[in-house]
């Protein structure tokens, strides 16, 4: 059996891998999604400053790197799929911004709950806050217009573009905080650095990165396959694949 | 443990509202959106199976 990128990128292959590899994405996401929360909750200490408020950063900060990440894997996607003329990048690229367009979600939304008590306000136009609101509005619009386009490549391609353009927004988000000094604090994590946390509280954060990974992996590869089902119906494996048992 | 009971748990040092109401919101969405994709692919696999059987009895 000969294994390299390109194995997958035959829509009928990674459909059937895609098949196998979800349960196991699953599994883990469970797992660490449980320790995550049993860390979080039963483990880490209350914070002497921001009480038990803080614990909504064992899902908000997850939630924020995987609004940037998945926008990442979105946008690499979705220019392979335009370079190379790749039905199955496109795909996985439209599969993607959903997913992504949640998180982005969530990490709005518990930065608001966390900001009302810690900062005594659910929203301000901070830098960091608009920039993850534009990331939101980016996501929405890749969506619309590959979803208004009915020709797949065509909107695949379209969708690209936007996607590509974007991309600048993600280090806007990622250094805000340092580039402009307001309200949202600087980030705790850093490389070559001491975290600014305690260990229970960092592994608490780590383990649900870990889970909404997994997560991700899981929803977009389901999400994948269905896409490839819709775009390929007419192609002879996707018919031999929705025969009935026993007829040729 | 940091909680004596669960009534303190629910409570959580008077940040209840905000804690709780960012983890239901969370795992509401994360649920939603596993199903929705579950269905969808079942759908699209109904959807195939219904225009392959079509064209067999054609």
């Amino acid at each position: 059996m000969t294994l390299s990128l390109t194995t997958y990128a035959a829509p009928s292959r990674f459909y059937a891998a895609a098949g196998a590899w979800v349960p196991w994405c699953w599994a883990v996401a469970a797992l660490f999604g449980a320790a995550g929360l049993y860390t979080g909750f039963a483990i880490a200490p209350t914070d002497f400053q921001q009480g038990d408020a803080y614990r909504i950063i064992f899902i908000h900060v997850p939630a924020a790197w995987m609004s940037m990440w998945l926008y990442l894997v979105m946008a690499f996607w979705a220019a392979i799929g335009w370079m190379l003329n790749a039905r199955m990048s496109a795909m996985l690229a439209r599969a993607v911004a959903p997913t992504g367009a949640m998180f982005t979600f969530i990490a709005l939304w518990t930065g608001a709950l966390w900001g009302k008590p810690t900062w005594g306000t659910w929203w301000v136009w901070d830098a960091r806050l608009t920039s993850e609101f534009i990331l939101l509005l980016l996501y929405g619009g890749y969506i619309a217009l590959t979803e208004a386009i009915d020709d797949p490549r065509r909107a695949a391609n379209a969708g690209a573009l936007l996607a590509l353009v974007g991309v600048v927004n993600v280090p806007i988000i990622y250094f805000s905080v340092r580039w402009w000094n307001t309200l949202h604090q600087g980030s705790s994590i850093n490389l070559g650095a001491a975290p600014k946390m305690a260990a229970t509280m960092l592994t608490a954060m780590l383990l649900m990165t870990v889970c909404f990974w997994a997560y991700s992996f899981a929803v977009v590869f389901t999400r994948a396959r269905a896409v490839v089902l819709e775009q390929e119906s007419d192609t002879d494996w996707v018919k031999a694949l929705a025969r009935p048992e026993g007829t040729q | 443990m940091n909680w004596q009971s669960f009534d303190q748990f629910v409570h959580m040092g008077g940040y209840g509202l905000y804690v709780w109401g960012s983890y239901s919101v969370t795992l509401v969405l994360m649920l939603a959106e596993a199903l929705a994709v579950r269905h969808r692919r079942n759908l699209a696999l109904a959807a195939a199976r219904s225009q392959t059987k079509m064209e067999m009895t054609r």
